[in-house]
């Protein structure tokens, strides 16, 4: 059994009481359906991560003009000249 | 003019507009005024751009003057919600991001506007692409043309509402387990997600990154090619973006398989496949063998666990990319003028929590105690290791055969509300897309026929790494031999 709570909280996410209810039920049960895969033979199997083979390509380390102050705070829930500002959290 | 503009194909518009036919206005004002009819009551684009129309006089201007224009000018495009749009807002369908307008855009957008394609709008979706109905979408459910009672599928469900229902002619999207080939398929259409690599995810939302890719979705397969020409390619922004060269699909097309194996996996066809699916794809496969192909029994043993393996490794990486939305620098942002936070993680918690829907917090729960001290082997590794065999299963089965035919989904579409509260359910309906985005290999879904309820279905067809030549040849050997394209949704007739 999945103890939501403590995930939720790794997540920094915070769950109605519904939701902490509905997901130990839901969870369990992708869980367990994930368990099957148990059954498969993976002795010195390396881990697959990226589906394709990957050249790493580099470019020159130029100075872009990418975005302006301004713009990047364009989307700030609130904000203070320059800086992004956040309510007091002590 | 004889046939209505909006039942005409990218293909034929973009050649109209060229010779100056039509004019690229005209046409968008043509689309435009089905979105205006139709969204209301669809819910395909949750922001409708307002310079389409300015973006088409630019057209015409250049064409006037003699300017070159690109080989979609004048072509109306829906655009999913998950990619960035400069100046346009794009919320991914989610509270999160509801008043995000960004900064730049993602590659695939400049390349569709540096062509000429008209930028229509953004499209509705399931809430980051979390969903196979697009009902988990914050603005609403979306509805299939076909039928309104029925989900389009998902998670690119708005992009196939919006072709669909001749409100763009045509829309990319972004597939990371299906999310592509389902709703095309549920929708009438030709849907593409192309090798891991072909394009570049610049810009696009990210959800699981090892298994996101992006793809056309229109009415015909050769539009589906010329798309996929227009987007792909190496992409400085994107590591692992591909540097192998981009073919001309859309000229190589061609119906004739002589000399070409058809795999047909038994584990596709075993259980929970509906009789009509099973019908449209036994007919499919009759037509190939007609076109010259030769049918080719094979096996995938491990089809059986890509369901579970790819939930696994979807919701780890989603949980990690989807740590970047704490409601700090964007995104939703609690109220905190009545109650404050006690500290930096209650302030981040109720960001999350109050931003983000049922759907993405459960996956973000499920990948973060997948990948949590003490669970990471059993559960993430393992999920990794399998990936490889299942990749290895499918180099070996491209090694008997050149490309494999199944069904796209079990079952047509559905209706909306039947699923939703049986998360386990909903996701075993992604059984024949998951692979090709573990595995990394394209697939493609392409109208094939309809249920015995006039709901619409597809084939997919998968091929090896970088053959996306290969399953379009044979998409498009079904496309000829059917004639299913000029085929008008019922509900919008």
């Amino acid at each position: 059994m999945i103890n939501v709570q403590s995930v939720a909280h790794l997540a920094r996410l915070t769950l109605s009481s519904d939701e902490e209810k509905a997901f130990e039920a839901q969870l369990s049960s992708i869980v367990q359906h994930f368990s099957e895969v148990e059954a498969v033979n993976t002795a010195n199997v390396e881990p697959l991560i990226t589906p394709t083979d990957i050249t790493l390509v580099f470019r020159e380390d130029k100075k872009l003009a990418v975005q302006t102050a301004e713009e990047a705070m364009k989307n700030a829930p609130e904000r203070s000249g320059n800086l992004f500002k956040v309510p007091p959290v002590v | 003019m004889s046939k209505n503009i909006t039942e005409l194909d990218l293909s034929t518009l973009v050649e109209k507009i060229g010779k100056k036919e039509i004019s690229a206005e005209k046409v968008t004002a043509e689309f435009k005024s089905q979105i205006e009819k139709l969204n209301t009551r669809i819910n395909a684009f949750i922001t409708v751009s307002d310079d389409c129309l300015s973006q088409a006089k630019e057209i015409d201007r250049r064409l006037a003057n003699g300017e070159k224009v690109g080989r979609l000018a004048g072509a109306p495009i829906a655009i999913k919600d998950m990619f960035c749009t400069k100046g346009l807002r794009t919320t991914a369908a989610s509270k999160m991001l509801r008043n995000f307008v960004p900064t730049y855009s993602a590659t695939v957008v400049e390349r569709l506007r540096a062509e000429g394609a008209i930028v229509m709008g953004k499209t509705n979706q399931d809430e980051f692409a979390m969903g196979s109905s697009n009902e988990t979408s914050h603005f609403g459910a979306c509805r299939n043309p076909w039928n309104f009672d029925y989900v389009p599928g998902g998670s690119s469900g708005g992009s196939a509402a919006a072709v669909s229902a001749r409100m763009s002619c045509a829309a990319v999207g972004t597939d990371t387990g299906g999310s592509i080939r389902q709703p095309a398929n549920f929708c009438h259409l030709v849907g593409v997600k192309p090798t891991y690599g072909r394009v570049s995810r610049y810009g696009i939302v990210a959800f699981a990154s090892s298994l996101d890719q992006a793809g056309p979705m229109t009415r015909t397969v050769r539009d589906a090619a010329l798309i996929l020409e227009v987007i792909s390619g190496h992409d400085e922004k994107d590591t692992t973006s591909a540097t192998k060269d981009v073919p001309k699909w859309s000229e190589n097309l061609s119906a004739q398989l002589r000399g070409m194996k058809i795999g047909m996996p038994v584990e596709y066809f075993n259980h929970g496949i509906a009789d009509d699916v099973r019908a449209t794809v036994m007919r499919a496969a009759d037509i190939l063998k007609a076109q010259g192909a030769e049918l080719v029994e094979l096996s995938l043993p491990l089809t059986k666990f890509a369901v579970p393996i790819y939930y696994l490794i979807a919701t780890c990486e989603a949980s990690s990319n989807l740590a970047r939305y704490d409601g700090v620098r964007y995104g939703h942002r609690a109220d905190f003028s009545k109650q404050a936070a006690a500290d930096l993680e209650e302030f981040y918690s109720r960001n999350r929590g109050e931003g983000f829907g049922s759907e993405v917090k459960r996956r973000i729960v499920l990948g973060t105690y997948a990948l949590s001290s003490g669970y990471y082997d059993a559960y993430y590794k393992k999920a990794c290791q399998v990936r490889r065999l299942l990749r290895q299963d499918f180099i070996e089965a491209f090694k008997k055969c050149d490309v494999i035919l199944s069904p796209a989904s079990p079952t047509p579409a559905f209706k909306i509300g039947e699923r939703i509260d049986n998360p386990l359910e909903m996701y075993l309906n992604d059984i024949y897309t998951t692979s090709a985005n573990l595995a990394g290999i394209p697939g493609m879904s392409v109208p094939a026929g309809f249920s015995h309820n006039k709901l619409p279905i597809g084939v997919q067809f998968l091929a090896a790494h970088f053959e996306e030549q290969k399953m379009l040849n044979a998409a498009f050997a079904i496309e000829q031999n059917l004639k299913l394209t000029a085929e008008v949704p019922y509900a919008i007739q």
